[in-house]
C-alpha cells in the first residue's frame, strides 16, 4: 500500500466518525523476500507481503485500540477497516474515561522515502552462494520495501519508506567453532559482500587451531561491538523508560538512586536523527533529535511515551519504551590496537543469549558465541570453548571499563519477529579489566 | 471457518499447475483486557487475516504469504512462491522430492465451557478491577496490575493430495502481577495464571483462581524484599512446576529440534549437543526420566490433530526411562535426517513458513507428592516461578532464576530466600533426577514467547510437569 492509497483510506475512515469522536490510524505495510540458508545452499525462500492497519478510537476520555490486516484493494480494505472502527465504538461505550489519555492535537505533516540500490533477491542470492563456495555458510537474507504511516482526523499525516537489505550470516567450520558476519543496508556492493567473506575465512583460520577451555574465574576481555549491542540490549528491556524508573523496576535503579555509576566516558543517547526509524509515535507526537539517556556515567534522562507521559507529567519523547536508535559514546582505543592492549585475555565477538541475573544490581549473564579468542602477548592464538559470564553492568561499564573503541559500528538489527525491525545501534568495542566467567 | 473453506474451494478450482501445492488459510482475533493501579488500559482488539501458498514446482520449494485473500491475491502469492521454487530448484539443500505430502482430513476445535462473548465487557473489567485492588495491600506494594487477554486461532490448511485440516483453537490468559520496592531492592511476583496457559475459555479465570490468587501474589512480593539472599553452594533442588517448564524447554525440548541437529538454526537459534548418533542409546537423564511429544492432551495449548503441513498428531515417547528415542522433527527433517520424528512443523502465523517446533513436550509423571519429594532433602532449595532464562546455542550450559526460593532443611520446607538461581550442564544435569511428582501433582502449563527461526517467529509450546528433586545443583542469589 502507498502513501495515496493510505491516506484516502484515512480520509474514508475520518468521514464515518461521529460527533466528537477522533481516530488515529497507523499503517504498517512490508514486502519482503526471506532466503533461509544452510550449507550455503537455499534451506527455505518465500516472499511476504503483509499491510497492518491500527486504529485508536478517541471520544472524550475514552479511547479503545484495534488492528487488522488490509489487502490492498481499496474497496475491500474499506469494508475492513470499517468494520474494524464499529467494533471499536461499540466498545468506546463499555470503557471509563481514561486518566492517561495522551495523543497531540497539533496538526503535522512529514514525508520520508529513503533511496536504495540493490538487486532482486535471487541475484543477491546467486551472488552470495558462489562467493561462499567451499564455506559452510547459515544464515538470512531479508529485503524488499518497508513502510509505516500515520493519519488522523485532527490532520496528522505522516510516511515513513524504506527499501533495505539485511544479510545476516555465519560460517562454521565445526560443532560450535564459527564466526559470524552482517552486512545489512541500502546500497548493495559486491565488493564489500566479498570482503567480509575474505575476513570470515582468515577468521576460520584461527578457529582451525585447538581450541582454549577456560576455567571459571575473572579474564580480561575485549568485547566487539557486537558483543556490546547485546549488553545494550538489556539496558534497553527497563533500563530507560518513565514507567520502570517511576516504579522502580529498572535495572538502573541504583543508578537512579544515585548510588552507583557508570564510568565517566560512558554516554548513551537515543539518536532519533539517525533517521532509519519513523520520527513520529503512533498519537502524533515528533521525536527529538536525540535524549541523552546516561552521560558522564549518569542517569540523565529518561524515554517517555504517550501515556506515560501522561501518567507521570512528563513531556513526550518516544514512540515507545525502549531505544530504537541507540547511541554509546565512542572512546579513545584503536581498533587495531586492541590485541596489544588486552595483551592477555579474551576477544568476545559475540555474546548470546543475554538475560538479567540480578536486576537489582544489574547484573547479566549470557553466553560467548562465534568469533570469540584467547590473546596472548597481544597476537590472536586460540578460539575458546563457548562460556558463561555472569556479571554487573555497574563493573563492565564501570570500575573495570578501561577503554571504549575510536571507531564505532553501525548494526541494523536483523530481528523480524514483528516484521522487518528498523532499529539500530551505533556502538564501540569496550576493554575491560575483568569478566567474570562462572561456567 | 466457513469463509475460510469457500477461499480454499475458490483456489482449489483454479490450483496452480505444480507437482504438489497447499495453502494454509490463518485467521486470529485477539483481545487484551487490562487494570493497572486501578485504571483501565486501553483495551486492544486485533483481527488478523492471511494465508501461505506453498509450491513444489520444477524440482524446488517456494512460498508466498499475503494477507489479500482475493482469488487474485492468492493467484499473485502462489507466483511469488513459484519464482523462489525455481531458485530452490538451482541452489535447494535438498531435493524437491523430500518435501512431505499430506492427504490427512481432520478438525479440531477448543472445548469450550463458556464462550469469551457471554461475559460482557463491563463484566470482565469488573473482575479485573476486584483482583487488581487485592493487590495493593501496602504501601511498598510500588505497581500492580491484572490482565485478561484472549486468543482465537482458526486454520484451514488444504493439499493437491486431497488434505483439508481445519482447527480452532481459543486460549484466555489470565494473570496479576505485583512489585514490591523498599530502598533498591525490587521484587516481583506473578500469579492468577499468568505462566499456566492452556486452552479454554472464560472457565480459565475460575480454574487458576485469579480473584483469590491476588492476596498471596503481593503478600509473597513483600515478604522476598525482607528475605535473605539465595545462598551460593550446591545443594538438593526441588523445582515446581512453573520452574520445571522452563527446565523441559530450554534443555529437553529445544536439544531436540531436529532443524537444529541438521543445522538449519545455528545462525540464529544455535545447534544441539545432540547429534543423530546418540538416538535410541543415549542417557538423556537418570531411569526416572520420562518425556512424551503430546498432541493429546486434553487442553494443553499445542493440542490438536495435526501440524501444519498435515502430518496427523500422535503421541511418542521422545525419553523413556532415560534414554533418548527420537527427535523433534516433522516429516520434511525425518527425511532429510533419516530418523524418526514428531508431528511438530509449524508456524506462527500465516505469513511465516513451518518449522520444527515443539508441541506439548510433558516430563511424565512419577510417584508421590511435592512434600514427599521435599522429605528426601537434607539441604536443599525450592524455587518457584521462572524469572530469567540463558542457556548455550548448542542447549548445554544454562542458568535459570526464579521469583521465589525456600530452603529445605532436613526434609521441611524453612524460610523464603530472594534471588534465587541456579547453574548447569544439560548433558549431566537431567542425570541427577532423584525424584518426580505422581499424576496429582502434574500441572499442565506452557510457555507463550518461545522464539525461533529465520525469519523470527513466536509460538505457544505445552509443557506438564510434576514437581522435580535434582541432586548437588550449583545455586546462587543477587548481588554484585
Amino acid at each position: 500500500m502507498n502513501a495515496d492509497a493510505f491516506f484516502a483510506l484515512a480520509d474514508h475512515l475520518n468521514a464515518e466518525l461521529h460527533g466528537a469522536e477522533i481516530l488515529f490510524s497507523n499503517l504498517a505495510n512490508e514486502s519482503s523476500d526471506f532466503v533461509r540458508l544452510n550449507r550455503n545452499r537455499v534451506r527455505q525462500a518465500g516472499h511476504v507481503r503483509s499491510t497492518a492497519l491500527d486504529l485508536t478510537l478517541i471520544e472524550g476520555s475514552r479511547q479503545v485500540e484495534g488492528g487488522c490486516d488490509l489487502s490492498g484493494d481499496p474497496t475491500e480494505d474499506q469494508v475492513r477497516a470499517r468494520r474494524l472502527l464499529m467494533r471499536l465504538r461499540e466498545r468506546l461505550g463499555h470503557v471509563p474515561d481514561d486518566p492517561y489519555l495522551s495523543y497531540s492535537s497539533e496538526r503535522s505533516e512529514s514525508d520520508r522515502r529513503g533511496d536504495a540500490r540493490f538487486p532482486p533477491a535471487a541475484e543477491s542470492i546467486g551472488e552470495l552462494v558462489a562467493a561462499a563456495d567451499g564455506m559452510d555458510l547459515v544464515g538470512i537474507w531479508a529485503s524488499g520495501d518497508l513502510a509505516e504511516g500515520l493519519a488522523s482526523s485532527i490532520g496528522h499525516r505522516h510516511w515513513h519508506a524504506s527499501a533495505s537489505f539485511n544479510l545476516d550470516w555465519s560460517c562454521y567450520l565445526e560443532a560450535d567453532k564459527a564466526v559470524k558476519s552482517a552486512y545489512s543496508g541500502f546500497d548493495w556492493d559486491p565488493a564489500t559482500l566479498r570482503a567480509k567473506l575474505a575476513a570470515m575465512r582468515e577468521g576460520l583460520h584461527v578457529m582451525s587451531r585447538p581450541a582454549r577451555i577456560l576455567e571459571p574465574g575473572r579474564y580480561r576481555a575485549y568485547l566487539a561491538p557486537s558483543a556490546v549491542a547485546e549488553l545494550m540490549g538489556m539496558l534497553c528491556w527497563g533500563g530507560f523508560d518513565l514507567k520502570s524508573h517511576r516504579t522502580h523496576q529498572t535495572p538502573l535503579l541504583k543508578m537512579a538512586r544515585g548510588e552507583r555509576s557508570f564510568d565517566p566516558r560512558i554516554g548513551i543517547h537515543e539518536e532519533h536523527d539517525r533517521g532509519l526509524a519513523p520520527r513520529f509515535t503512533s498519537e502524533g507526537f515528533p521525536t527529538p533529535p536525540r535524549v541523552a539517556l546516561v552521560e558522564g556515567g549518569r542517569f540523565a534522562e529518561c524515554l517517555v511515551d504517550a501515556r506515560s507521559g501522561k501518567e507521570y507529567g512528563e513531556t513526550v519523547n518516544a514512540a515507545s519504551d525502549a531505544p530504537g536508535s541507540l547511541g554509546l559514546d565512542a572512546g579513545t582505543l584503536d581498533t587495531a590496537d586492541v590485541p596489544g592492549h588486552l595483551e592477555t585475555g579474551l576477544w568476545i565477538g559475540n555474546l548470546w543469549y543475554c538475560n538479567w541475573s540480578d536486576p537489582n544490581d544489574c547484573r547479566v549473564t549470557g553466553m560467548t558465541r562465534f568469533g570469540t579468542y584467547w590473546v596472548e602477548a597481544g597476537e590472536i592464538v586460540a578460539p575458546v570453548k563457548v562460556m558463561r559470564f555472569d556479571d554487573s553492568l555497574y563493573h563492565l561499564l564501570g570500575d573495570r571499563l578501561e577503554d571504549l573503541t575510536r571507531e564505532r559500528e553501525l548494526l541494523l538489527s536483523a530481528e523480524t519477529y514483528d516484521g522487518r525491525s528498523t532499529d539500530s545501534a551505533l556502538l564501540p568495542g569496550l576493554l575491560v579489566s575483568g569478566i567474570d566467567l562462572t561456567l | 471457518m466457513q469463509h475460510l473453506f469457500d477461499i480454499a474451494d475458490l483456489f482449489s478450482s483454479r490450483a496452480p499447475a505444480c507437482d504438489y501445492w497447499t495453502l494454509r488459510l490463518v485467521e486470529e482475533e485477539q483481545d487484551h483486557l487490562e487494570v493497572r493501579q486501578g485504571v483501565v488500559e486501553p483495551s486492544r482488539l486485533t483481527y488478523s487475516s492471511g494465508a501461505m501458498v506453498t509450491l513444489v514446482k520444477d524440482g524446488g520449494i517456494g512460498y508466498g504469504a499475503s494477507s489479500d485473500l482475493s482469488a487474485a491475491g492468492l493467484r499473485a502469492a502462489a507466483e511469488r512462491a513459484g519464482g523462489w521454487a525455481r531458485v530452490h530448484a538451482r541452489l535447494g539443500l535438498f531435493e524437491a522430492g523430500l518435501y512431505p505430502r499430506s492427504s490427512t482430513r481432520a478438525d479440531y476445535r477448543t472445548p469450550i465451557e463458556e464462550p469469551w462473548s457471554t461475559l460482557p465487557i463491563g463484566e470482565k473489567l469488573d473482575i479485573l478491577q476486584a483482583a487488581n485492588a487485592a493487590l495493593p495491600i501496602d504501601d511498598r506494594i510500588v505497581d500492580w496490575s491484572a490482565w485478561l487477554a484472549r486468543r482465537r486461532v482458526s486454520q484451514l490448511l488444504i493439499t493437491s493430495d486431497g488434505g483439508r485440516v481445519s482447527q480452532v483453537l481459543d486460549y484466555v490468559h489470565p494473570g496479576l502481577v505485583a512489585v514490591a520496592n523498599e530502598g533498591s531492592q525490587t521484587q516481583r511476583r506473578h500469579g492468577g495464571g499468568s505462566d499456566g496457559s492452556q486452552q479454554g475459555g472464560l472457565e480459565r479465570i475460575v480454574a487458576v483462581r485469579l480473584l483469590e490468587d491476588a492476596p498471596r501474589v503481593a503478600e509473597e512480593a513483600l515478604a522476598l524484599l525482607d528475605a535473605p539472599e539465595c545462598p551460593q553452594d550446591t545443594r538438593d533442588l526441588v523445582l515446581l512446576p512453573s520452574q520445571m517448564v522452563l527446565q523441559i524447554h530450554e534443555s529437553i525440548g529445544h536439544p531436540l529440534e531436529l532443524d537444529r541437529i541438521l543445522g538449519d538454526e545455528r545462525n540464529y537459534a544455535g545447534t544441539s549437543f545432540v547429534t543423530p548418533g546418540m538416538f535410541g542409546r543415549y542417557r538423556y537423564g537418570s531411569e526416572l526420566l520420562n518425556v512424551t511429544f503430546d498432541p493429546t492432551v486434553p487442553m494443553e495449548l499445542v493440542s490438536g490433530v495435526a501440524d501444519d503441513e498435515g502430518a496427523p498428531a500422535t503421541r511418542e515417547y521422545l525419553i523413556r526411562r532415560g534414554i533418548l528415542e527420537r527427535p523433534l522433527g516433522g516429516a520434511l527433517s525425518q527425511a532429510r535426517a533419516g530418523l524418526p520424528g514428531t508431528s511438530n512443523t509449524r508456524a506462527s502465523g500465516w505469513d511465516r513458513p513451518p518449522i520444527d517446533r515443539m508441541g506439548n513436550i510433558n516430563l511424565e509423571p512419577g510417584e508421590g507428592s511435592l512434600a514427599d519429594l521435599i522429605a528426601q532433602v537434607e539441604r536443599g532449595i525450592l524455587m518457584d516461578t521462572n524469572r530469567s532464562w540463558s542457556i548455550d546455542d548448542s542447549r548445554n550450559k544454562f542458568q535459570f532464576g526464579c521469583e521465589l526460593g525456600r530452603l529445605i532443611e532436613d526434609g521441611e520446607l524453612k524460610g523464603l530466600v530472594r534471588n534465587p538461581g541456579y547453574r548447569g550442564i544439560s548433558a549431566s544435569f537431567w542425570r541427577s533426577l532423584d525424584g518426580v511428582g505422581g499424576p496429582e501433582s502434574l500441572e499442565i502449563r506452557g510457555v507463550c514467547n518461545c522464539g525461533k527461526g529465520e525469519p523470527n517467529q513466536s509460538v505457544y509450546v505445552g509443557h506438564a510437569a510434576p514437581p522435580c528433586l535434582f541432586r548437588d545443583v550449583a545455586v546462587f542469589g543477587g548481588g554484585e
